[in-house]
């Protein structure tokens, strides 16, 4: 029942957002606040709470469309409760990153954010494909309002790409979402949407494969992976901070959610002869887009890219399918989450002081700023993966794992480590060091960190240092749905071996 | 006691949150009391644990104190491992780390950035202390990474001048390119061995291997990877001249002491795995002797002060390689103890010179400084005896064990000895060119010092260091139980007293060149040849040149060409083409009558013949 109450208090809590800006205009943020609070306090009864049959700390199944077979099932395991801790920690940071900067339509706004986010957790916690399937339609339409109204120059070009690419890649997931309720229909006579119905769906060959790519396309443009990932620097680049946060920190994740949750798991087979393929793909990723980004003049949009190369590891993980390589995935999902989302705020903080984002007319910020400066520097040292920070955990594990699963893929990706420190210490340099150059801004709203921004880094850099000094705390968490998920696909390829 | 071990890296890293946290508010004298003051609490509890350690007669020592992460069967620690070898790197990154602290306070005294710079300090001391004292391969890369970031860190500390920030990145950069490679390794250990545990590991990998396993090779060639690039050994040196961009005291601490030679560590705790790997082993040694002798030739054409102690690190360091490389694990540790001690010793006195005068590193504008700077004075002189192995000095002891044990080495022993004397000559003459210059001759200084810079805080730990540069030969180092007991090799008394006498010559004939001049450099340097080899050395053999044009030159193209990413463009494409297709659907509605007419009895045709054929 929590999980409904998750869900459903974020969608009313932005309706009443929503509404109450023609009370008081700053009454929205103050509500989003609240919502996302009393969310994020829900959300630790779940951590108290035992596992039940399957792992399942908590569920909900409620009838939806019966004669269809189609449920309304939400269930969270310890991976779904890390990824619902994460958003609502994000949300709350970026209900913080928007509080001075948005002022126009501030209601609706926030009423995106909520929405948003109540998309997002229900395609966390979401076992009924089709109602999955609802969820990733919900967080995408209030995010393209979030960019098309309070993005940036090339708002509408930016919006229109990522709408344009998220659906068209989610309606290849839908035609195979269909194909395989249909095949449930063939083999077991009745349709059905549920999880654990199509996990017994034998299909094979092909067929199987043709059905998974609608998933791993749909899984690798939201990550993104190379070659579909060209919508992410536009976004990012275009989007407000809190449209940055969220994307980054959170709907990213998604992606890799679902891979590890519905495009190994169903796929079996066909997901381990086309692991090669995958991590190929995350290989390129890693070093195409770190190179990509090394030559970026903008701000967000070098961040953007390096996004894409962390997320490479995720896959690089994922198709690797053991336990250290997946524990390794979530955990880069996990510190990725608040890196990025920190390296973004800063930039977006940088913008609206001194409304450029590039690089080249920047430089020697650190005597101005000095809190700024090390806060960055903090963040861009766990990005390119410094041990006693979260991203080492997971980029390492990720390696580690997928070193036993394909050798050369492991070390081609390894250079990754190498380029990130080239990119990372690069935006460091520009930005923070060298002589102070103010010749093409107007530097008078040039101001350090204020305490309330403070607060939000100080948070992120503490979470950081916890996933990087004490990663049990998350391991132990999505530990036991991770060994299930590797044994079931194993006796899954099993019986198909002995067939 | 011992179960506190924990405390060594704890005390640096609280004095690093607390300057940290305080970002640059405490007064200078706080903030000396606890940059300085918390490593001197670590060299106390070091020397009280390493007391009772010695005096319990125990081989080894494990404090586990959490574990860091367990994912199926992986399951590092954030345990502490202390026996002879990490007793022996911690007693000297905290006792010359101390007086390198100590002599920080007064160096740094006037800069506006005192607090950053003993916040990086106190941080490097603690990740270089994980580094030693990790009980498996992950800890030591946490600490190995760590010293890398400090290093990037205090490179860089004068940022305003962006080819400080340059040479920092590219210390970083390219011990990322060795850092990469061990990790490779560890995935390998791990994967075949299934474990990182230091000792697990190694006993694994003496019952699984045996000798040229070409999993050991492997294994051992990607730590070596590691190795040569804190170490600054070829082909990974290039960053470590440039590293002197960063102040003083951090060539001596990082440079010089400590974190360079952090690949020796690594080889000697993992040499049962080089063992196994004999061919690597003895890759190790040639490294060594080709990096000591190349370091050797270039630090003879230098004039930067700091830079020709750079290079000469390097060299000496590769005197450690070459001992690692025959097998001398004892000597190679002994040698990078005493160079710890005649190194930072010279180092913080170039500070005190360079400080003296007003910031002059070039020893051609110095000169005649034996009497303005006798503190300085004295340490050059005993520092430089002891790095020319000068009878009875420390550096005398761990070079003549390295020696001769790779006099007694089967196979390339007797290139390993005769080079390795080279270098010796080539040492003798470098430093001493760089003493007799700097302290004698006429005044060449454009500010001449009216005093010696530096108190008691500056001058205390120079003393200190004087004293152990000379009597640090006869520390005994309580390896043996490590290492094993080695057959004692011999050389003939002739040989020995050719071996001594060959730096001594060297520094005769530095003086001949600079003290008598007797001799001249300009009439050497007169024919071409002989220029263009000056110049081919003092640009490092050419390999920052190579470098660029193999690497940084063709990644920069790569990036500048493929600024817009290309992958974008084919998107970008299928927008323009359904743009015209849209185009074209658009002019059918053209609104004849006519045209509406001719489509649909078009259609009907292809209806109807679709349905004829079928």
């Amino acid at each position: 029942m929590i999980l409904l109450w998750l869900i459903s208090i974020l969608f009313i809590g932005g309706i009443i957002a929503w509404l109450s800006e023609r009370i008081n205009p700053n009454y929205p943020r103050l509500i989003a606040l609240v919502t996302v609070l009393l969310d994020l306090l829900l959300m630790f009864s779940l951590l108290g709470a035992e596992p039940g049959d399957g792992g399942w700390v908590a569920s909900v199944d409620a009838g939806w469309i019966p004669r269809f077979g189609i449920s309304f099932y939400l269930a969270a395991d310890g991976l779904s409760v890390l990824l619902l801790l994460l958003t609502a920690f994000l949300g709350v940071i970026a209900i913080g990153s928007a509080w001075d900067e948005i002022k126009e339509q501030a209601g609706f706004f926030y009423f995106n954010l909520l929405w948003t986010l109540a998309g997002v957790l229900g395609v966390f916690t979401a076992l009924d494909l089709f109602l999955f399937f609802f969820f990733w339609e919900v967080m995408l339409i209030p995010m393209y309002f979030i960019i098309a109204i309070w993005g940036h120059e090339n708002k509408n070009y930016a919006a229109m790409k990522f709408f344009i690419f998220t659906q068209v890649t989610g309606m290849l997931m839908l035609i195979s979402i269909l194909l395989l309720a249909y095949f449930h229909y063939v083999q077991y006579g009745a349709l059905s949407f549920n999880y654990h119905d199509l996990l017994a769906v034998q299909t094979a060959g092909r067929l199987e494969m043709w059905i998974m790519l609608g998933f791993f396309i749909a899984f690798t443009t939201k990550l993104p992976s190379v070659p579909f990932h060209s919508w992410l620097p536009d976004a990012h680049s275009q989007a407000p901070t809190a449209g940055s946060v969220i994307l980054a920190g959170i709907l990213l994740k998604t992606g890799a959610y679902g891979l590890i949750r519905f495009a190994v798991p169903l796929f079996p087979e066909a997901s381990m002869s086309f692991a090669p393929v995958a991590m190929t793909l995350a290989a390129i990723s890693i070093l195409y887009c770190a190179k990509v980004a090394f030559a970026q003049a903008d701000i967000k949009r070098l961040i953007a890219y390096t996004s894409v190369s962390h997320m490479g590891f995720v896959t690089l993980g994922v198709y690797a399918w053991n336990e250290q390589a997946l524990q390794g995935a979530v955990m880069t999902m996990l510190a990725h989450g608040l890196s990025a989302a920190a390296l973004f705020m800063l930039a977006g903080g940088l913008q609206h002081r001194i409304h450029t984002r590039n690089m080249t007319d920047m430089g020697g910020f650190w005597a101005k700023v000095p809190r700024m400066a090390v806060v960055a520097l903090f963040f861009s040292v766990a990005a390119l993966g410094m041990p006693g920070l979260g991203n080492f955990i997971g980029e390492f594990l990720a390696l580690l794992g997928a070193f036993q699963a394909n050798i050369t893929l492991t070390v081609i990706s390894a250079f990754g480590l190498i380029f990130a420190s080239v990119y990372s210490l690069w935006v460091i340099q520009k930005v923070f060091q060298g002589e102070y150059a103010n010749a093409e801004f107007d530097d008078s709203h040039l101001s350090d960190l204020t305490r309330r921004e403070m607060v939000y880094f100080g948070a992120m850099m503490i979470g950081l240092i916890w996933m990087g000094m004490y990663p049990q705390s998350f391991l132990e968490l999505s530990q036991p749905v991770l060994v299930e998920l590797i044994n079931s696909t194993e006796s899954a390829i099993a019986a198909v071996v002995q067939n | 006691m011992q179960e506190l071990i924990w405390l060594l890296p704890t005390y640096p890293l609280l004095g690093f949150l607390a300057l940290v946290l305080t970002a640059g508010r405490l007064p200078k004298n706080v903030v000396a009391i606890i940059g300085a003051g918390s490593v001197g609490l670590s060299f106390l509890t070091a020397a009280i644990i390493a007391a009772q350690f010695l005096a319990s007669g125990e081989e080894y020592f494990i404090k586990e104190v959490w574990t860091w992460m367990a994912v199926g069967g992986f399951t590092p620690g954030f345990n502490f491992y202390l026996d002879g070898l990490s007793l022996v790197m911690m007693l000297v990154i905290t006792g010359v780390g101390f007086l390198i602290h100590l002599y920080a306070t007064g160096y740094m005294a006037d800069d506006p950035g005192y607090s950053r710079f003993f916040s990086y300090m106190n941080l490097f001391v603690a990740a270089m202390l994980m580094l030693v004292l990790g009980d498996n391969l992950v800890l030591l890369y946490l600490g190995w990474e760590g010293v890398g970031l400090c290093s990037y860190l205090l490179i860089g500390f004068w940022y305003t001048n962006p080819d400080n920030g340059y040479a920092a990145r590219k210390a970083f950069v390219v011990t990322r390119v060795g850092d990469t490679a061990m990790a490779l390794g560890l995935f390998l250990l791990f994967a075949e061995l299934g474990t990182l545990n230091i000792q697990d590991m190694l006993h694994a990998a003496e019952a699984e291997w045996e000798i040229g396993n070409g999993l050991a090779v492997a294994a051992a060639l990607l730590l070596l990877g590691g190795a040569v690039g804190k170490s600054a050994q070829l082909p990974l040196q290039t960053w470590l001249p440039d590293a002197m961009a960063g102040p003083t005291p951090i060539s001596a601490l990082i440079h010089a002491a400590t974190m360079v030679t952090a690949g020796v560590y690594l080889i000697a705790r993992t040499h049962i795995l080089f063992e196994l790997a004999p061919n690597v082993q003895e890759l190790v040694g040639w490294v060594g002797l080709i990096t000591l002798l190349m370091a050797g030739f270039i630090a003879l054409t230098q004039s930067d002060i700091k830079r020709i102690l750079a290079f000469s690190t390097m060299s000496q360091i590769g005197y450690m390689f070459l001992a690692l490389g025959v097998g001398a694990w004892s000597a190679g540790i002994l040698h990078l103890m005493t160079h710890a001690f005649f190194k930072a010793l010279l180092f913080l006195a170039s500070g005190t010179v360079i400080l003296s005068l007003h910031h002059e590193q070039d020893i051609f504008k110095m000169g005649a400084l034996r009497q303005k700077l006798p503190v300085s004075f004295f340490s050059f002189l005993l520092g430089s005896l002891a790095l020319t192995a000068f009878p009875y000095t420390s550096g005398y002891f761990s070079k003549d064990e390295i020696l001769i044990a790779a006099h007694g080495m089967e196979g390339p022993g007797m290139i390993f000895f005769y080079g390795g004397v080279f270098g010796a000559f080539l040492t003798g003459i470098y430093t001493f060119r760089l003493f007799f210059i700097v302290f004698f001759g006429e005044s060449k200084a454009a500010h001449p010092p009216e005093q010696e810079y530096g108190g008691w805080n500056m001058n205390g730990p120079l003393i200190l260091l004087m004293i152990l540069s000379v009597v640090g030969g006869f520390i005994a180092v309580p390896l043996d139980p490590l290492f094993g007991d080695h057959e004692e090799h011999h050389i003939s008394g002739l040989l020995h007293a050719f071996m001594i006498a060959v730096p001594l010559i060297g520094i005769a004939i530095s003086a001949c060149f600079f003290y008598f001049k007797i001799w001249s450099v300009e009439k050497l340097m007169a024919s071409s040849f002989a220029q263009s080899l000056h110049k081919f050395w003092n640009s490092g053999w050419g390999f920052d040149w190579l470098y660029d044009r193999l690497f940084v030159l063709p990644f920069l193209w790569l990036a500048r060409i493929n600024r817009a990413d290309i992958i974008d463009s084919f998107y970008g494409l299928v927008v323009e083409v359904s743009r015209a297709a849209n185009g074209m659907i658009v002019k059918t509605q053209s609104g004849y009558l006519r045209w509406y007419a001719l489509s649909i009895a078009a259609g009907l045709v292809v209806l109807i013949t679709i349905g004829v054929m079928l």
